[in-house]
């Protein structure tokens, strides 16, 4: 294990092992709020980060395992490709956004837009998100343990969101779905994965009526036989 | 971009020491807003004295000519020292009258901030060096808010600097720009509030000074605010025991807030609240949009 301290080392050189290393573990000591922490891993690599950070921490992740024992400011974990990044604390706005894969677990509160534009990342959320998560969602899964702040899932495409607490307010376009054995499936899962304890028959899910959008999910394989949207 | 932070002290632990806090703050916030900065600090409270924070940019302004003309003129001592080119002016006169004065007979003369608490101060230049420049760090006080400044709705000067005060020991700093401010000012000035800039923000802060005098609690005022204040905005507000926090309903700029015991911080960024004592036992959230945080000493 390789331990780092951000009240010696620079913030370059501290990002610059870990962007290097192939595997190993490390902590990260004294981050005092920095911004852009952990950006850009690609292996699989396991961090710690004793502390609070800023912006964009672990932002662009690939297979590597982050873990942020603290809050963490606007951008946590953007645009992750796979790979996991769990805080035990509360994420600042936009937490997941545009993110492609893996998962985000976020112990605390969520702000506003947690997993905007997501395209197929999973994010679990212990406490409350903020207003307009999961605006314009693509892909993927928004798990909220908490309550929803106002227009949930605004203009979604086909992501799929749960919500155990109470929706302050759904956006435009988006509505409650039944659960299915499937969705349950998946949150048992899911939740086992990101180490939460909730009980999956509290939730409701919602996703996009599909009214606002042209596409077509048949027209992405014009040669698949398909016959049936794929109910997000 | 700009950077803004605020630190209320609950208690009378940290006060000896209010200046240095926010100075390890603003410091942290440089690259949010390079081109200028300013500070208002709340301390050495009289009922009986009001103090004025005075920008002098006239080089042969003589402030014991200016305040012997104030006292024939207005009837009553006023006394003065200098802190380079704020002159702050101490007096049992009406602060009102005193700004009003000022602003009528003083040329190049810009009232920054007046009442029993208050002093504010602001230049052009490295947040580093304004903050060293003008003694922050050896200031003590109750609460203070400041500001470094990325100019964009009007141009890089003093008076263009925040933190913007109007009224008897309110001032406020602002992260964003406000879309109707011209409207705005012209309703304020036929309401008796007078401005000496451009500026959006100063526009706001005379909204809330208006609010205030008309009888709204600080609360009530902000309240109100949310409606008639269209824009981007965090804004950080002090008054003379209080101080509040306020995003606009979509709340893009930046805010982080943390509570202590004896502190309530907030700022736009962690890294100036990771400089606070105790800072490991804060409660730490990112305030919700159109939400009003408030806080005063009773």
């Amino acid at each position: 294990m390789t331990s780092l301290d951000l009240s010696t080392g620079s913030l370059r050189d501290v990002n610059a092992a870990l962007q290097t290393a192939e595997s190993g573990e490390f902590v990260i000591t004294h981050p005092q709020g920095a911004h852009a922490l952990a950006c850009g891993l690609n292996a699989s690599v396991e961090v710690k980060i004793e502390g609070p950070v800023g912006y964009y921490c672990a932002g662009m992740n690939q297979l590597a395992t982050v873990l942020v024992d603290g809050n963490a400011g606007t951008g946590l974990a953007e645009n992750i490709m796979s790979g996991s990044v769990t805080i035990t604390g509360n994420a600042g706005q936009s937490a997941a956004a545009t993110g492609h894969g893996g998962l985000v677990v976020i112990h605390g509160n969520a702000s506003a837009r947690c997993g905007i534009s997501m395209k197929g990342v999973d994010i679990v959320v212990g406490g409350n998100v903020g207003h307009m998560s999961a605006f314009m969602a693509q892909a993927g899964n928004l798990v909220v343990l908490g309550d929803a702040g106002d227009d949930l899932g605004d203009s979604i495409y086909e992501a799929r969101l749960f919500v155990r607490g109470s929706v302050a307010s759904l956006g435009a376009d988006c509505i409650e779905k039944e659960m299915r054995p499937e969705h349950l499936e998946f949150l048992t899962t899911c939740l086992t994965e990101s180490g939460m304890d909730a009980d999956v028959s509290g939730f409701r899910r919602y996703g996009s009526a599909r009214t606002l959008y042209n596409f077509q999910p048949d027209d992405v394989d014009a040669a698949s036989e398909s016959t049936e949207r794929s109910d997000g | 971009m700009c950077g803004i932070v605020g630190l209320f002290l609950k208690t009378s632990r940290h006060e000896p020491e209010l200046g240095r806090l926010t100075a390890l703050m603003l410091e942290q916030m440089r690259e949010r807003g390079p081109d200028s900065a300013g500070f208002a600090v709340y301390g050495d409270d009289k009922d009986d004295r009001t103090k004025l924070t005075v920008l002098s940019e006239g080089i042969n302004t003589d402030w014991g000519e200016v305040c012997s003309q104030l006292e024939t003129a207005l009837n009553g001592a006023v006394t003065h020292r200098m802190v380079l080119d704020h002159a702050i002016l101490e007096t049992a006169l009406d602060g009102t009258d005193v700004r009003d004065w000022i602003i009528k007979n003083v040329p190049k003369s810009t009232v920054l901030g007046s009442g029993h608490a208050i002093e504010l101060y602001k230049a052009v230049g490295d947040p580093r060096l304004v903050a060293e420049r003008y003694g922050l760090a050896d200031r003590a006080g109750t609460h203070a808010i400041a500001h470094t400044r990325m100019a964009t709705e009007s141009a890089v000067t003093t008076a263009g600097s925040h933190p913007f005060s109007t009224g008897k020991d309110s001032c406020l700093v602002h992260n964003g720009s406000l879309s109707n401010h011209n409207l705005l000012r012209e309703i304020l000035e036929s309401k008796g509030e007078s401005f000496q800039t451009e500026n959006d923000t100063e526009v706001a802060a005379g909204y809330l000074a208006w609010r205030l005098r008309e009888g709204d609690t600080l609360v009530e005022a902000l309240e109100r605010g949310l409606d008639e204040l269209d824009g981007f905005y965090t804004f950080c507000i002090g008054t003379r025991d209080g101080f509040a926090v306020v995003r606009d309903p979509i709340a893009c700029k930046p805010a982080v807030m943390a509570e202590t015991d004896d502190w309530v911080a907030m700022s736009s960024e962690y890294r100036a609240i990771a400089q606070l004592p105790d800072v490991g036992d804060a409660e730490v959230w990112e305030p919700e949009p159109a939400r009003i945080f408030a806080w005063s000493r009773t």
